[in-house]
């Protein structure tokens, strides 16, 4: 108990939380990329890893908690420390403050991670709970189904999200973000963890450059390719299909689902 | 060469401050900044003003005394010196320079442009030693010390203390400081049984003193008079780590 007091009461223990569980969420966003990758692949393979992700319930259920669990600590160390660095310089200086030698991205955390925050609500309502109000295509999310094995179509609704320009260039923004903020975060995570020597910090913030690249990349690539037309045709295909299937259903099969 | 001087002036701590503009006589670009502030004291004292309070002792860069935020930046324009040793050569004739004191929250202001750095004394009072017998010395080979071990712990005492970092960082904290201190002693053979108690200690003191926490924008280390390195705290957290793990 004095261990976990001592964790959450000191102030380098706070940013061993932060550091812990932006570890965890920089884990996450990897895996998830990874995963989503597979979007380049014929239509089939992310919608049998959707399905995968989806089956288990008792699984699925205790990764979002967990989670859940470290975005709200992350958040609420970084609100808490943010506090108390404001409450350790009462009297501002006249200068305008000058970065000595602070990146802009180590300077402003707290607001790319609010707006990255923000930007997280809207994509879980948009691709996880799929809130039709706000994903401004004509085709209902929730009616997509593949057409072979009748699994749940994400790479369909993919390619449906994204061919709302708006709503692309959203997740352009709160990607960039991410990545702004993963520049200095992934760096000073090993700092606040204490794996940093004179021998691995240009290293590490090579490799913290490298990946928040890579995961800007990445995750610019899917609406890139899906706004030069990529898996136009399968939408479509997939929409008719669907159509034919709920033309057919007998009435009230499709709220019984 | 002349500046304009733009300086803080606060009679003591209850009373409110504010900037006072001062033409220099006359000055020799090789003076340091701190004697230009006593060649502008001797002015105000003939005039029968009150002189600018400010802090200094050794004037040669080792002592950790003399402090000011000068045109925004903790010891003035250039880096690795302290104020007594910039000089005013690094200005131009005719520039308005503004002084201020450092500020942060466990530094209160004295008066002008003293403040109170008493807060680092109650750190190193919390852990900041070794606990040796007293008595008559003892033999300078006794305990072997690893040249790698001796070279790096110099490069952390060489801090000198003035709380530059502190003024310099958007947090107000004070690790980098904290960390060379722990990291003088704890490098050494001689600091090894208190390691975990000492870092313990001092990182809790620099708690309850009101510092913020460390950010990582490595400001402190970018205007630290004695080039102090962000090393350094990344040491101190692992070591803060093993003390909390420890029960130290
Ligand atoms: C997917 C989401 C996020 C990831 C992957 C992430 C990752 C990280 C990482 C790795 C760090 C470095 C920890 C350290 O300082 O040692 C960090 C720091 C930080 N994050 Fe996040 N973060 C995310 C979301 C957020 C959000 C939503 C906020 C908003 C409250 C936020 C605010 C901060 C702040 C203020 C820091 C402190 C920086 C510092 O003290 O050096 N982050 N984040
Ligand atoms: S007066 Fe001693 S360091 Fe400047």
């Amino acid at each position: 108990m004095k261990l976990l007091a001592r964790l959450f009461r000191s102030t380098l223990g706070q940013k061993y939380l932060m550091a812990g569980s932006g570890g965890v969420l920089v884990l996450f966003v990897v895996g998830h990329l990874v995963g989503n990758l597979q979007f380049f692949l014929p239509p089939a393979a992310l919608n049998r890893y959707g399905h995968l992700l989806q089956s288990n319930v008792e699984v699925l259920w205790l990764v979002r908690l967990t989670l859940l669990a470290v975005v709200l600590l992350h958040i609420v160390m970084a609100i808490r420390l943010w506090a108390s660095n404001r409450a350790a310089r009462p009297v501002a200086y006249a200068s305008s403050a000058t970065s000595y030698g602070a990146s802009l991205s180590s300077r402003t955390m707290l607001v790319s991670g609010l707006v990255v925050v923000a930007f997280l609500g809207y994509h879980l309502l948009h691709f996880t709970v799929r809130v039709e109000s706000i994903n401004g295509t004509p085709v209902a999310f929730h009616q997509l189904r593949e057409p072979g094995t009748g699994y749940y179509d994400v790479f369909a609704m993919v390619v449906a999200g994204f061919q709302v320009w708006p709503v692309a260039l959203f997740y352009g923004v709160g990607v960039g973000l991410l990545s702004f903020h993963l520049t200095h975060g992934v760096a000073a995570l090993f700092q606040s963890l204490g794996g940093r020597n004179p021998v691995y910090a240009p290293v590490i913030r090579k490799a913290a450059h490298g990946l928040a690249a890579f995961l800007l990349l990445g995750y610019l690539s899917i609406p890139t390719a899906v706004l030069f037309g990529r898996g136009n045709d399968y939408l479509k295909h997939v929409v008719e299909h669907n159509a034919r299937r709920l033309a057919q259903a007998p009435p009230g099969e499709e709220v019984a689902r | 060469m002349k500046v304009k001087l733009k300086v803080w002036r606060q009679r003591n701590a209850d009373t409110p401050g504010r900037f006072v503009v001062y033409d220099t006589p006359e000055l020799n670009p090789n003076m340091s900044f701190l004697e230009m502030l006593d060649v502008v004291n001797e002015q105000l004292t003939l005039q029968g003003e009150e002189p600018i309070a400010f802090d200094h002792d050794c004037r040669e860069g080792i002592c950790g005394t003399c402090s000011l935020v000068i045109n925004g930046k903790p010891h003035g324009p250039q880096r690795g010196v302290a104020t007594c040793q910039t000089y005013l050569r690094s200005f131009r004739d005719g520039d308005e320079i503004l002084v201020e004191p450092f500020r942060a929250r466990p530094f209160p202001l004295v008066k002008d442009l003293v403040v109170g750095r008493q807060a680092f004394d109650r750190i190193m009072t919390a852990g900041g030693f070794i606990s040796v017998r007293t008595g008559s010395a003892p033999d300078a080979h006794a305990i072997p010390v690893p040249k790698e071990a001796a070279e790096r712990a110099m490069d952390a005492a060489a801090c000198i203390g003035c709380g530059a970092c502190v003024a310099v960082c958007k947090n107000a904290s004070a690790m980098l400081f904290v960390s060379a201190k722990v990291s003088q002693f704890g490098l050494l053979p001689q600091g090894q049984p208190e390691r975990y108690r000492r870092v313990a200690a001092m990182v809790e003191q620099m708690d309850r003193e009101g510092f913020g926490a460390c950010t990582v924008t490595g400001s402190c280390e970018a205007v630290c008079p004695k080039r102090i390195s962000l090393d350094f705290i990344a040491r101190m957290n692992r070591d803060y780590g093993v003390a909390l793990l420890r029960g130290a």
